[in-house]
């Protein structure tokens, strides 16, 4: 996400950091590429423009610091202005501290809102809360039996809604059927509408009364077009929203909307939808976003999924196996797992600065490949694991079978592994030296 | 366009043209509110040709999700005609003029292709731009002309996407083809196309699963599909219709793209154009794609669903 926009904003500061001073013939250049870039990812065409003026007032008004040469000093104005217009810290859900919490996903059709429901259930029983997931989608077909099969798949509970019920009656009687089952978070999916449906609005504004729902979060599509601050503001307007949902926020779309949609209804943005596993929903950094757009890496979000997947004792004992170069076939495996735990590897690199430019596009590195390789692993003998020099042809043969793959696929893997013990033995002689190059940081 | 085989049937089953009008008309009453206003504050009759006229009219086209390329290439030309204008009445009419411009023209329809049987139509598109409703419509259509219709329950990933789309063949009355959940959607096709085979289809509709343009493992899945079907019956499928979302901004043009690398799409279906105040993204990307648009959808009904006509549309938002 944002490789795009972060792209074309590189280009132009690159333009900048090449003029010794900072001039309003330049600034204008300058911000004229940024307002292209801007709009091209979908930002809105009043927001650019008033971020445009503001930058402009700032990078020609007081704000000269020494430190800095004039293009960085761009940068530093451009990253403030957008981590100001997306707010800048996280916004958690706020329940007030009531028993009963509810949130009501709102939206417009196909903008991920069922989806939306599922993630945010785990994600808050991660939190330590009882979620009780509620159909309220009487109107699509299958709505409601998507939403209980992904109750089953994720073993939480839903409110057994059926299609001839009225989406009032539906909230009220969920809410005492939660407080039966032991739950206190209602998560209310409701059908999808157009903001401009007077109808289908005024039944949320009934919903949102009888229901009195401590959040109301609209559910929005990352790829949506200009008309993202319209689709927010009427939503808004209606129903007082809470705070904002950005789905497929893993495609190549350039989030405007991300950037519009907290400018214009000063709504916070809370979770970003990030893939189709349930897993997949953040909490979104507003900061973070910033240094991303602007290609200065998420450094922070990586070191947290780090930690969240990796367990210190393991890290430790691996570190000790790397200095003594006593890494064997199942330390490869078993690093391999926590990396596949911590998302996808073009993910991870993509937070690393300096990592997100061109070099990631074309890198495609199969997760299904790491499968294999685990298969693979999994079909060796203990020895086999600890001495993969003993591995021979007739070896081999038994592992692809074992593992459902192909000699080659063996050969492909034992290849790949002696690499990184050079590498790791390169590394133990240079120290740090050696590593530099490698690594960005 | 592809699609002329069905034209006869279809005329004889149209409601008159004042009814679709007035429908499309309704349906993009907003995209009117919104445009046409403008548009009209825009070329007031007694309105200076300044360089004000041509920013406002700058921004209404960016704000309609037209894209910068287009729209500053548009703006080059409008400007260039303009020099021997006088009133900006008149440059309304140019503006009218290159917009219908930017949708490919219908091809002289030569004689009408051999009807193959079944003709097979693989819908794709990322998720939630309205896949399952648009084959769910499409398919009452053309049992509406009289055409035996099966769907294959092709997207095995989504929760109940199969049960969605099971209550649609039977409003339409199609039969369907179906697996288990989580089965291999390629073999759901397969045997849908050995299956309509069979059974003397007249029209076989693929539903697949929604995914995003930039996953390449779903992409190479989709791929295997449409390799697997043309493995039982050689030309099909004969249409590759991807649905976008009218709400889409400039990602449109990315997935169009890569929708067509993969799978060689061959028409577009907008939907949700009577949520938007926008629909520029349509002319962007059959322009930029040279594709045509074989529908678009402008509100829930089943006649909402309709059959796309550049001049009719482009007249429906001027007038």
């Amino acid at each position: 996400m944002f490789e795009n926009l972060s792209d074309r904003l590189d280009a132009v500061f690159k333009k900048l950091k090449g003029h010794g001073t900072l001039n309003e013939k330049n600034i204008e250049d300058g911000l004229k590429q940024v307002r292209m870039a801007l709009l091209e990812a979908d930002v809105n065409y009043k927001v650019a423009k008033t971020v445009i003026s503001d930058i402009k007032a700032r990078a020609l008004g007081q704000e000269v610091m020494q430190s800095l040469t004039p293009g960085q000093q761009v940068i530093k104005i451009v990253y403030d202005e957008f981590t100001r217009m997306m707010g800048s810290e996280h916004q958690d859900l706020d329940f007030g501290g009531g028993a009963m919490g509810g949130v009501m996903l709102v939206g417009l059709q196909g903008s991920g809102k069922t989806t939306t429901a599922g993630k945010l259930g785990l994600y808050l029983r991660k939190q330590g809360r009882k979620p009780f997931l509620v159909p309220v989608d009487v109107y699509r077909p299958a709505a409601i039996d998507q939403l209980k099969k992904i109750g089953t798949q994720l073993d939480l509970p839903v409110f057994d809604t059926s299609p001839d019920m009225k989406p009032l009656k539906i909230c009220q009687d969920a809410q005492l059927a939660a407080r039966e089952q032991g739950c206190d978070t209602l998560l209310y999916d409701t059908a999808g509408r157009l903001h401009m449906d007077d109808t289908l609005m005024a039944e949320l504004e009934t919903l949102k009364k009888g229901v009195n729902p401590s959040e109301i979060l609209l559910v929005a599509d990352a790829m949506t077009g200009q008309d993202a601050v319209n689709i927010a503001g009427s939503f808004d307007k209606r129903l007082d929203l809470t705070g904002f949902v950005l789905t497929k926020m893993d495609g190549d779309a350039r989030g405007g909307a991300a950037l519009s949609i907290k400018a214009v209804t000063g709504k916070p943005l809370k979770f970003i939808g990030v893939g189709e596993k349930s897993t997949a929903l953040e909490a979104f950094h507003p900061d973070r976003m910033a240094s991303k757009i602007l290609g200065m890496g998420d450094t922070i979000s990586f070191i947290e999924r780090a930690q969240e997947a990796v367990d210190e004792k393991e890290a430790k004992s691996l570190e000790k196996k790397l200095r003594q170069n006593a890494f064997t076939l199942e330390d490869f495996k078993n690093q391999m797992k926590s990396v596949r735990k911590m998302g996808s590897v073009k993910d991870l690199l993509g937070m690393l600065p300096g990592m997100n430019k061109k070099q990631l596009k074309g890198l495609d590195i199969n997760d299904k490949e790491f499968g294999k390789i685990e298969a693979i692993i999994n079909s060796m003998t203990m020895e086999e694991r600890e001495k993969y020099a003993i591995i021979k042809a007739s070896r081999k043969k038994r592992i692809a079978l074992g593992s459902g793959t192909s000699v080659q696929d063996v050969n492909k893997l034992l290849k790949s592994y002696t690499q990184s013990m050079k590498m790791i033995k390169k590394f133990n002689k240079g120290g740090m030296r050696s590593l530099k190059g490698m690594l960005p940081f | 366009m592809a699609f002329s085989i069905f034209k006869k049937k279809d005329q004889e089953n149209k409601p008159s043209e004042t009814g679709i009008f007035s429908r499309l008309k309704t349906g993009l009453s907003k995209t009117r509110d919104v445009l046409n206003t403008d548009i009209n504050a825009l070329f007031k009759s007694n309105r200076k040709i300044d360089d004000s006229l041509f920013e406002e009219l700058e921004e209404l086209l960016i704000t309609s999700d037209m894209g910068m390329d287009i729209t500053m290439d548009m703006m080059d030309r409008i400007r260039k005609r303009s020099g021997r204008l006088s009133t900006a009445d008149q440059v309304k009419s140019v503006l009218k003029e290159e917009l219908i411009a930017l949708f490919p023209q219908k091809p002289e329809s030569a004689a009408p292709p051999v009807l193959t049987r079944p003709h097979v139509i693989m819908v794709v598109g990322v998720n939630g731009t309205g896949k399952t409703t648009t084959l769910g419509k499409l398919a009452t259509q053309f049992t509406r002309q009289g055409k035996k219709v099966l769907i294959a329950a092709a997207d095995t990933f989504r929760a109940a996407a199969i049960e969605q789309v099971e209550i649609w063949a039977d409003r339409a009355g199609a039969s369907i083809v179906k697996h288990k959940q989580g089965a291999d959607p390629a073999a759901v096709a397969y045997d849908a196309v050995e299956a309509a085979m069979a059974r003397g289809i007249d029209i076989l509709l693929i539903d697949t699963a929604g995914r995003l343009h930039t996953q390449k493992n779903l992409m190479e899945e989709l791929k295997k599909i449409k390799r697997t079907v043309a493995k039982k019956m050689p030309q099909a499928p004969h249409e590759v219709l991807m649905v976008l979302d009218a709400t889409t901004g400039q990602n449109a043009i990315s997935q169009a793209k890569m929708f067509h690398e993969a799978v060689g799409v061959t028409q577009l279906a907008v939907t949700k154009l009577d949520g938007t105040a926008k629909g520029g993204i349509v002319a962007a990307v059959s322009s930029t794609m040279d594709l045509p648009i074989r529908c678009i959808g402008v509100g829930e009904g089943l006649d909402d669903l309709q059959a796309f006509e550049a001049d009719r549309f482009i007249n429906a938002l001027f007038d």
